[in-house]
């Protein structure tokens, strides 16, 4: 799951070749985007005061992000005086010090882990086992995922490319089990029981936050399981990382995301169990509280007036159910924890263009996640933003023109003239009939074979705009 | 990190303050459906999540408990030390949850069941919140025994979210944790089949009385 440090991951064109051949795992992705597709279109379509939910939703994350840094300190003060523990990480690693720091020096060896995206992110898990610490996921998914060490492939339901075989066969192999038929219940069965033992004997919970309340210091957890309610009750410490843009003004503000999350994320009318506390309640739930407010990017990407959209972003998942790339290559090629086309804007402004700038292309603009969005991020109109910004770095890094510049300059050459544009026309149109077959042309020759290599090119049409014109007589 | 987050926020005003940035609430804060007609959305849309709601009287609660423990068999139920008398049946055991001597995990992992009642319940979703007050007990009562029965009076069902959200208020100020329950636990993790029952109580029955 941390494939977000270390060695430059392979591009997406690259990756998703790979994801592409795997033909269970288009059909199961096919299956899944499909049906919460559907689901989330019939519950969203019940609200007729959605698009003011949404508008509202925007409105208040453009509030939180001008004046983080209030809300950031509001948040501190708030927890601090309901019992709890604010610590501050610049970076993954610093965070997950922190985290490994507060286990061990409770002398624990093992703690149990909710769903979080934002420790999937800083590579949590492994930064603790190199402290001797075990984390046990608790999602079921994530168990899967963990156990059979792999990676996640939706946001949503990150085990989407398994099979119910598969799933049997990891947990013969790696539960305490002896029987097991490949029926969903009996599989979920299996993983209440190996868990419950966790849960009982964990002194230490770690989850994420998908909202806290700067006024009350109020932290909100929204899950389906129950594996989030058993992460922040059951054990004696509690730990919470949340990025630093997870920070709502006022309780009164989740009447607007409490209806777009469920309805955006699972397509329900609300998600089965969240659970809210204020720092530590007497006698309920962890007596010690400790909250992790991460930066790791945020603040650059904050720094980007076109880019900070980006962090109103509530994890939902709907632009991934919508998107025709998703749909088709599956979480896999993104190689990040955020994939889709929230990921594929997020990524890049998190890691740096340098490392991820291939997923500002990984989409057809068709605009359909801005229109899901339930907080209205433009992720079209920040796509293109980054692609300029990707195309500058390459300007400025290289010493040479590429391909790309090298095409595109020439291009620029034979556009300028018209002589020069009517005689390329009429060698394409030559070269192309030798070529083509059924009006599409699989292969470009020489350096123009680039091009073709994602995509067919389509044969040039006998006769130009102009023939055509002046053959019908021109502008009579 | 904080001079990070003011380095990144330099195109934004000093002389700006949060409330100037507009929040338009066009949205609906109320549900004006008559009572009767909330409550009949609350107990369908529960019961759309494949928990069971059976309306009874307000004297036949404790009659109710009993026949629903009968029906599955459920012989000990752990209450909140304060659950009204008028609940508490007769031939199931209570085991009641005190302040200040609180049932370990494994003993309540141990019981059938739970019976708490609850805060108020939500029409628009089906969603029942317990907010730690009267009558509901610690958190973790309701958790770790795989049934949960939950008593729901007529008259705190609210329509909508936002009308939720403002009763809840006072709770949250006072720093007592929430926790909102919409079916019984459940995943679609393996292969997008919906199982009901994972980590939580796998089976929610809802009283709703009056």
């Amino acid at each position: 799951m941390s494939a977000e440090v270390g060695f430059r991951p392979e591009p997406f064109p690259v990756a998703a070749r790979t994801a592409l051949a795997d033909a269970q795992l288009r059909r199961n992705l096919g299956k899944a985007t499909t049906t919460i597709r559907a689901k989330r279109a019939q519950v969203v379509g019940e609200l007729d005061d959605w698009e003011a939910l949404r508008e509202a939703g925007r409105a208040l994350k453009e509030r939180v992000l001008r004046h983080l840094d209030d809300y950031l300190e509001q948040l501190e003060e708030s927890v601090t005086q309901a019992g709890g523990h604010v610590h501050w990480a610049r970076d993954a690693a610093e965070a997950n010090r922190i985290v490994a720091e507060i286990v061990t020096g409770h002398g624990e060896r093992e703690v149990v882990k909710v769903k979080s995206l934002t420790t999937d992110e800083t590579g949590l898990n492994e930064a603790l086992a190199a402290a001797g610490v075990s984390a046990w996921e608790t999602d079921l998914a994530e168990l899967i995922v963990q156990l059979g060490r792999d990676a996640s492939s939706h946001i949503l339901v990150p085990a989407i490319h398994k099979s119910r075989a598969e799933i049997r066969e990891l947990f013969l192999r790696t539960l305490d089990v002896d029987e097991l038929t490949d029926e969903p219940t009996e599989l979920a069965g299996a993983a209440r029981a190996h868990l419950r033992r966790k849960f009982l004997s964990a002194r230490v919970g770690v989850s994420g936050v998908n909202f806290a309340l700067a006024d009350s210091g109020t932290v909100c957890v929204v899950e389906s399981e129950g594996n989030g309610r058993m992460c922040v009750t059951l054990p004696d410490v509690l730990v919470s990382v949340m990025g630093i843009e997870k920070v709502v003004p006022t309780w009164r503000d989740l009447e607007v995301f409490l209806q777009l999350l469920p309805r955006s994320s699972t397509g329900e009318r609300m998600n089965p169990y969240t659970s809210f506390w204020t720092g530590v309640a007497d006698g309920d739930g962890p007596q010690e509280f400790h909250l992790v407010l991460l930066d790791n990017g945020r603040t650059d990407v904050l720094a980007d007036r076109i880019g900070r959209q980006t962090l109103n972003c509530i994890r939902c998942s709907a632009c991934l159910n919508v998107c025709p790339v998703y749909e088709r290559t599956g979480g896999h090629a993104y190689r990040s924890v955020y994939p889709g086309p929230i990921g594929a804007i997020l990524t890049p402004q998190l890691q740096g263009i340098d490392r991820a700038g291939s997923l500002p292309f990984a989409s057809t603009l068709c605009g359909a996640c801005y229109e899901v969005c339930p907080v209205k991020i433009d992720i079209p109109e920040v796509l293109v933003h980054l692609r300029a910004r990707v195309v500058e770095h390459a300007a400025g890094t290289r010493p040479v023109p590429g391909p790309e510049a090298l095409s595109m300059r020439a291009l620029g050459w034979v556009f300028a003239d018209r002589r020069r544009y009517e005689a390329a026309q009429r060698a394409a149109r030559a070269g192309s009939v030798t070529i083509s077959r059924h009006g599409r042309i699989r292969r470009l020759p020489g350096p123009l074979a680039a091009w073709t290599e994602g995509r067919d090119a389509p044969t040039v049409a006998r006769q130009s705009f102009r023939q055509w014109w002046a053959a019908r007589g021109g502008a009579r | 990190m904080l001079a990070r987050v003011r380095a990144a926020l330099r195109d934004v005003p000093p002389d700006e303050a949060p409330k100037d940035v507009p929040v338009e609430r066009g949205y609906r804060t109320r549900d004006d459906a008559p009572p009767g007609e909330l409550i009949d959305r609350f107990a369908e849309r529960v019961e759309e999540y494949e928990a069971r709601v059976l309306r009874v009287d307000a004297d036949q609660v404790a009659a109710a408990v009993a026949t629903a423990c009968a029906a599955r068999g459920a012989r000990r139920l752990v209450i909140p030390h304060d659950l009204p008398a008028e609940w508490r049946p007769d031939g199931v055991e209570l085991v009641a949850d005190r302040v200040g001597a609180p049932l370990d995990h494994a003993t309540l992992d141990g019981l059938d069941g739970a019976l708490t009642g609850c805060a108020l319940g939500i029409a628009e979703t089906g969603t029942i919140v317990l907010d730690s007050g009267a009558g509901q007990g610690r958190r973790v009562i309701s958790l770790l025994p795989d049934y949960h029965l939950c008593v729901v009076g007529a008259d705190r069902v609210v329509g909508s979210v936002p009308e939720a959200v403002a009763a809840l208020a006072d709770a949250v100020a006072a720093g007592r944790p929430l926790t909102w329950i919409s079916g019984p636990s459940a995943t679609s993790d393996i292969e997008l089949d919906r199982v009901e029952g994972v980590h939580g109580p796998r089976t929610l029955e809802v009283l709703l009385v009056g």
